[in-house]
């Protein structure tokens, strides 16, 4: 089976963010990881390679520092990478993106394609299902669960409130909720073996593409930090009274109740 | 000379930090406070590769280099020390003879499996009358047609009891006194072999600690490991490298106790600022921070010194009482740092320091490094 992961390397969800002096995401020494919800991507294609035999190709987009993702997803097992580096185009929006992805992905063979449901810097949740338009093929978000017989899967998808069961022809772009799987981590072989694994570096002219065909259709003005949290309250008394003055507040001060 | 780790050893330091604070951390405390042996982990561990790291991959093992082993060994050790010590006795005291003195069958049927973690090893020299001074080892081998016949008890075995394969040593004529001693390779579950008692640790309470008994136990000639009278220099060699493996555990628990304090030193507040903007507490971590630092350097250089073949002696021994000494001195002003709460089991630093301890002690004393480090200045 030919599986194709697209990765995204995000900031560490423990970073915290700065901007610069031009009011933009200063990336200077933060700690930059695989996506959290692509690894979930990442180990279900290994589980469908282990099961079903085959390779398991990694797709991803950025800079040089991308690699080390990519790096860490091969030291789990995957075999090769593509990674497109570009520095013409900057900050792709989600259309480019995608855009740019179909074409490297339409490069190789593939039965089926993984990726998480969201990313955890811009929580767009577009790109793959914008990916699986551009190919022409089907989508389906946020599963939980998924089987694959006879060239087809059976999917559990999570809904608010619940989940639904659907049946979807491959090949297909599927992204990863939180409950899929537990991701393994890269073994000291896995990791030994990683630096042999091939990473194929591609500007937009590979793809036969140039920044000229990707027009910005979104752009972000301005970002801002999020309003300093105020200090608590904290109420004193006893049980009885305390309570009375916290439901007070509540009332007339958050005004929540 | 490069002083910053390449991208594999990165990679190797977050996989092994990631998994000790996921799925080792959590239940330390409580492993640590009923004694109880990490079987499961000791598992996971052998499932990554942990167990074999420095191993040539036709035995097993993952090919690595001894600063991978180090960095290992010190993610383990940051919380959880018993495990470290667990993994670096089973490695560098019972695979790594096999690996150097063993014949190639012996290395198929032990070291392979040690490598891959499937069977745990442990190395019986300590005796009740021999500890610093090995030539007292009276556990004896007597040769008796194509087996030996061996007499006597082991005390203070690391993964005693759980372990499958043992690595003991044996005299064979005393009037030799050293150069008598015989190592033999063991496995658990041999007629006349079984094992007392289990011993209550200060620290480490969760590595397992026995005395192994010896009854008439009859074992295969082909399990001499190296030749008769070889026994004490394979010990030596064997310890030698072993130094690496404690130095790590230490710089872990020494590494892991400052990170405590230092959190706690930014959250505490007494006197109306947090103890991180009072000089005094400044100049403890400063002095923390600075030792472990170069107890950090002169374990990778013996690292460097062990993955290139060359004599690794001194700058092991070096490596080894300075960062037991380091981790003592840490964790010990951690608990300070932390004061009164430092003192009570609601914080790990307490155990950090009783864990610390016994880095001065096992696998060569803090005496006995200063006097191999003493011959090897006074040899040149």
């Amino acid at each position: 089976m030919n599986i194709v992961v697209c990765l995204k390397q995000t900031f560490d969800t423990e970073a915290k963010i700065v901007l610069d002096s031009n009011g933009k995401i200063d990336s200077n020494g933060v700690n930059l990881v695989i996506n959290p919800y692509d690894e979930y991507a990442v180990e279900e294609a290994l589980k469908l390679k282990e099961k079903f035999g085959g390779e398991v190709t990694l797709v991803s987009m950025g800079s040089e520092r991308v690699q080390e993702s990519i790096r860490t997803a091969l030291a789990m097992g995957c075999d090769k990478g593509i990674l497109v580096n570009d520095p013409s185009i900057e900050n792709p929006d989600e259309w480019a993106t995608s855009e740019i992805l179909a074409k490297a992905v339409s490069q190789i063979p593939y039965d089926i394609i993984l990726a998480g449901r969201i990313a955890v810097d811009d929580g767009s949740s577009q790109v793959a299902i914008r990916l699986a338009d551009a190919l022409n093929i089907p989508s389906v978000s946020s599963i939980l669960k998924l089987e694959i017989e006879d060239n087809k899967g059976t999917v559990t998808r999570e809904i608010d409130g619940g989940t639904e069961l659907i049946e979807v022809g491959l090949p297909a772009v599927l992204t990863a909720q939180k409950g899929l799987n537990e991701p393994r981590y890269p073994s000291m072989m896995g990791i030994m073996k990683a630096k042999k694994k091939e990473i194929k570096v591609l500007t937009l002219a590979d793809l036969g593409m140039s920044a000229a065909d990707l027009p910005r259709k979104m752009s972000i003005p301005k970002f801002s930090l999020p309003n300093a949290r105020t200090a608590g309250k904290k109420i004193s008394g006893e049980a009885a009274e305390a309570a009375q003055e916290l439901a007070r507040l509540l009332r007339e001060e958050a005004k929540v109740i | 000379m490069n002083f910053e780790l390449n991208e594999d050893h990165i990679m190797m330091r977050k996989m092994v930090r990631d998994f000790a604070e996921e799925e080792c951390a959590p239940g330390s405390e409580e492993r640590d406070e009923k004694e109880e042996f990490p079987m499961e982990l000791w598992k996971k561990c052998g499932e990554l590769g942990l167990a074999g790291i420095t191993f040539a991959e036709e035995y097993g093992g993952v090919g690595a280099d001894y600063l991978s082993y180090a960095i290992t060994i010190e993610e383990l050790s940051r919380v959880d020390a018993s495990l470290g010590v667990t993994i670096s006795a089973h490695s560098s005291l019972c695979a790594n003879p096999i690996n150097l003195f063993g014949t190639e069958e012996q290395k198929q049927k032990y070291l392979v499996p040690l490598a891959t973690g499937e069977k745990m090893g442990a190395f019986g020299l300590t005796e009740a009358m021999a500890g610093s001074d090995a030539s007292g080892t009276r556990t004896t081998a007597v040769k008796e047609g194509n087996e030996y016949v061996i007499n006597g008890s082991k005390i203070f075995i690391t993964n005693g009891y759980y372990a499958d394969t043992y690595v003991i040593t044996a005299q064979m004529d005393k009037s030799k006194g050293n150069k008598g001693i015989a190592a033999f390779i063991l496995e658990k579950g041999t007629p006349g072999f079984t094992f007392g008692k289990k011993e209550k640790k200060m620290g480490i309470r969760s590595s397992a600690t026995y005395e192994l008994v010896f009854e008439n136990c009859r074992i295969p000639a082909e399990n001499l490991l190296g030749q008769e009278g070889q026994g004490f220099k394979i010990a030596m060699t064997t310890l030698d490298y072993g130094r690496i493996g404690i130095a790590s555990q230490a710089l872990g628990i020494a590494q892991g106790a400052y990170e405590q304090a230092l959190k706690y030193s930014k959250e505490r507040s007494q006197f109306g600022k947090t103890l991180s903007q009072l000089d005094v507490i400044q100049f403890k971590l400063a002095d923390m921070a600075l030792q472990i630092e170069a107890a950090r350097l002169l374990v990778y250089q013996a690292c460097d010194l062990a993955t290139k073949h060359k004599p690794v002696s001194k700058y092991a021994a070096m490596a080894k009482v300075f960062a037991a000494e380091t981790a003592n001195k840490v964790a010990t002003q951690a608990v300070q740092i932390l004061g009164g709460y430092g003192y009570t089991r609601d914080y790990p630093v307490e155990r950090m320091m009783r864990d610390a301890k016994i880095t001065e002690i096992y696998e060569g004393t803090s005496e006995i490094q200063r006097i191999v480090i003493a011959a090897n200045i006074l040899k040149d």
